[in-house]
């Protein structure tokens, strides 16, 4: 049993199979889109879940640091941008530049929800009168289960996230990409702001909405 | 090179090594972690992280991977196709092979496998229910084996319709492979190792949950359940990739003239279930991931002491389970479209209403989940509400029927084997249909919640609307797949043994089920006077079972043994069938041309498609 005739060997030769390169942007943009639409669904079913479980109430946790790590986060967007728009104007130099940069502000936020919220290195520090380390336990109840399921399940993606800029960088500098071939920094700068939308759906519901309780 | 040297370095072999080397590396790594920060000893942190690393593991040793990693590292990879160079035509399907034709027939031949194996469960414990009292499976067997019938069944339907969907989407829409074929050898591979785990964690000492997994009980269930919930989570990447993959191959990739109400009416019904995996898949995925978490990290969900709320889990979950039953039975209803008329040898009536049906159950299925928690406490505004939207439903499945009817009506209809499917589905659907507004009704419901009514209500809709047509399917284009004709007389044994078998089956189920008979029990009270019941039902059980592995037997054989199809033995005009069996290793030579509708069966000089644009067509 076979799918597939042999005898057509001669096809390849002027059937590559490969779709051209535009078609192929189109349908990666497409599937890029398609898949940020499908995951608005499981971040659409953990913010729920909060609204469900924690109604009007939420954890205490230090405003200053989650103004600080959302400002980060966001100016990282910037620089993505950046360095998106440097590519497609052949500017090597900013477009590098601007990716450090993005990856260097999502691995500060990487750190300060992970070292700082979740305090996995069970520090304590007043400064400026900020308590700098978070206490809440992901075993403290509802609170800390749906906080540390918003933040962790955001935080594999902006890991996620540092580990495609930190590859397009390296491609980028050994001289892939050019200013109309980068479907790579195209689709890593979609999905890093993707993810920084997703932050601002998610900080006012941890951060801002209801009472502490 | 020897068969044996070829199965022992094929795709799947490494894949599996893959698994084992990724299990044992993420089990030890957490065990020692533990051991070194001097923790208590519990195998369930090492099992999960197991579980997550030997899925990479199987990835990577398959070599799904490979050309991905090379991209990352800023390598082009040519898109490989053919057979692997050195080795027979057959070791094609034990390796990542990226051609749709071939993923579609792995698709077909793992949905089938794994149907056998959900099949076996289901006949011991039948076997075991046929007298009351404990023959010879222990309760825990009991529960391991029908959760297990549960979640292995589903993760044959979604392979079936993966089968279906790869194999003839590209053909029908005359694509020459789908938009993303590395992404669609992802879609299939990734279910492997998912449907390893399930069957791990019913080795390693099982579940009892059955296969939604509900909290509590979850949460105090033996190890077997996180396995089993980390091998569905796993499936969803296959659901998703797969149906990204399939709508934008719809969305982009159609032949010239091909406009959406000229497509063939399967895509129709594939693109809907499509849709439905695309976006619901994402909440059962949170719902089982808070389980796993809840469990090994201790984060609270679904635990009422400290605020949490396990009827939660149950909106979470039905919001994809329910949506998931059209994901299963809209191909198949599709299928059903597809046939009928060119073994009615006339025009589908009502073509535009057929196709936007499917939209609408698909669309009406996001509606209606929370049917199934009538009993659980929800508000009663909700309720009726919901008992309304699952009314609703039955307005596009109707059309359906009415369309089915009309299409048959005054045709010239002749009974091979897959139009006796179509009509078998057609009648069992119906029994499944009919017993369905009965459970979306409140009051009824309360009565029937949890009653074996309810097991013969969704075995009857499966099998009418996913078992009987997908069979059907596997008959009408066996010999467009494999170049040759099936023995029409094993296949017709075939359905006269599974038709009145599942009838008998089915009403069996649903009348001891007005009797009281509660699901998921392994035990009942002989003087309730349905023993003799339980009885018929298990022998029409065996009968069934009996039936399908005649077709596997009829299905294997004919591929050596029976006479050369030719191209069109059906007299199909929908484009596969006008291309060599089976077709080229990209479909078609010269890309054909729309001119005419889909289905004008019957209708003299009308022509669907133009094979070569010189020439005049058909």
């Amino acid at each position: 049993m076979s799918a597939v005739t042999n005898a057509h060997d001669h096809q390849e030769a002027h059937n590559g199979h490969e779709l051209p390169y535009s078609a192929q942007l189109r349908n990666n943009r497409m599937a890029l889109w398609l898949f940020c639409f499908s995951e608005i669904f499981m971040f659409g079913a953990l913010l729920s879940a909060r609204f469900v479980l924690w109604g009007n109430a939420r954890p205490e946790l230090s405003q200053v640091v989650g103004l600080i790590t959302t400002t980060v986060l966001l100016l990282s967007s910037f620089f993505m941008n950046r360095a998106e728009s440097a590519i497609a104007h052949d500017d090597r130099k900013t477009f590098l530049s601007g990716l450090l940069m993005t990856a260097f502000l999502g691995l500060l936020f990487f750190i300060g929800v992970v070292v700082l919220e979740w305090n996995i290195f069970g520090l304590k520090l007043e400064l400026f009168g900020v308590e700098w380390f978070g206490h809440l336990k992901p075993t403290d109840g509802v609170l800390g289960g749906v906080f540390f399921a918003m933040t962790g399940l955001h935080a594999i993606h902006v890991f996620s996230g540092i580990v495609l800029i930190l590859i397009v960088w390296n491609n980028g500098r050994r001289g892939h990409f050019s200013a109309e071939k980068h479907w790579g920094i195209e689709a890593t700068a979609i999905y890093w702001h993707y993810v920084d939308i997703v932050w601002v759906f998610f900080y006012p519901a941890l951060y801002l909405i209801g009472k502490v309780g | 090179m020897g068969t044996l040297r070829i199965i022992a370095t094929s795709g799947l072999i490494r894949g599996l090594i893959g698994q084992a080397i990724g299990a044992a590396l993420g089990f030890g790594f957490v065990t020692l972690i533990r051991l070194g920060m001097g923790l208590e000893s519990n195998p369930e942190p090492g099992a999960v992280f197991g579980a997550l690393t030997s899925v990479i593991g199987f990835l990577a040793g398959a070599g799904v991977l490979t050309d991905w990693s090379k991209w990352a590292l800023g390598k082009e990879t040519p898109l490989r196709h053919g057979p692997q160079p050195g080795k027979p035509e057959w070791a094609r399907y034990l390796h990542v092979d990226y051609n749709h034709k071939v993923i579609g027939i792995q698709y077909a031949v793992t949905s089938v496998l794994v149907l056998l194996v959900g099949g076996i469960f289901a006949i011991t414990f039948r076997i075991e229910l046929s007298l009351p009292g404990m023959q010879f499976l222990t309760y825990e067997q009991y529960n391991t084996l029908f959760s297990g019938h549960g979640i292995v069944m589903i993760a044959s339907i979604l392979l079936g319709v993966g089968a279906m969907v790869n194999y003839l989407v590209p053909l029908m829409i005359g694509a020459s492979d789908m938009a993303f074929p590395r992404l669609n050898a992802f879609s299939y591979w990734v279910s492997v190792p998912a449907a390893v785990l399930i069957l791990t964690g019913m080795a390693i000492g099982g579940w009892d949950t059955g296969w939604v997994a509900y909290p509590p009980l979850s949460l105090i269930a033996p190890l077997g359940v996180q396995l089993f919930v980390l091998g569905f989570f796993v499936n969803g990447f296959s659901s998703i990739a797969g149906s990204i993959n399939l709508l934008i191959t719809v969305a982009t990739m159609r032949a010239k003239g091909m406009s959406l109400f000229k497509m063939p009416i399967f895509v129709w019904a594939a693109v809907a279930a499509a849709l439905i995996q695309a976006t619901a898949t994402q909440t059962v995925g949170m719902a089982l991931l808070m389980v796993v978490t809840q469990r090994v990290i201790g984060l609270n969900f679904f635990d009422p002491a400290t605020g949490g709320d396990p009827v939660l889990y149950q909106h979470l979950f039905w919001f994809y389970s329910h949506p998931v039953v059209y994901v299963f039975v809209l191909p198949g209803l599709g299928v059903i479209s597809e046939l009928l008329p060119v073994f009615s040898r006339k025009p589908l009536f009502g073509y535009r209403w057929i196709a936007l049906s499917s939209l609408g159950i698909a669309l009406v299925g996001f509606l209606v989940w929370a049917h199934h928690m009538f009993v659980a406490g929800v508000d009663n505004t909700l309720r009726v509400f919901f008992m309304y939207a699952t009314m609703f439903v039955a307005v596009p499945t109707g059309v359906k029927f009415f369309s089915w009817v009309a299409t048959m009506w005054e045709g010239k209809l002749s009974f091979e084997t897959p139009m006796l499917f179509v009509l078998g589905a057609i009648s069992v659907f119906l029994i499944g249909g009919v017993t369905g507004p009965i459970l979306g009704n409140i009051p009824t419901d309360m009565h029937l919640h949890d009653s074996y009514w309810v097991v013969g209500h969704f075995h009857a809709t499966m099998f009418g609307g996913f078992v009987f047509p997908f069979f059907a399917a596997l008959y009408y284009w066996y010999p467009k797949f494999s170049g040759r004709m099936y023995k029409e007389s094993l296949g017709k044994l075939h359905f006269w043994l599974m038709t009145p078998g599942f009838w008998l089956m089915s009403l069996g189920q649903m009348q001891i089920g007005l009797l009281g008979m509660r699901r998921r029990v392994a035990d009942y009270d002989p003087s309730l006077g349905y023993d003799t019941t339980h009885v018929v039902i298990t022998v029409a059980g065996l009968i069934i079972g009996w039936s399908v592995l005649i077709m596997a037997y009829n299905l294997i054989s004919s591929a050596r043994s029976q006479p050369l199809a030719g191209n069109n033995p059906w007299n199909s005009r929908s484009p596969e069938w006008q291309i060599s069996s089976p077709p080229p290793e990209f479909n078609y030579d010269v890309p054909f041309e729309v001119v005419g509708e889909p289905y004008d069966y019957g209708l003299a000089g009308s022509v669907y498609i133009r094979m070569d644009p010189s020439s005049s067509g058909e």
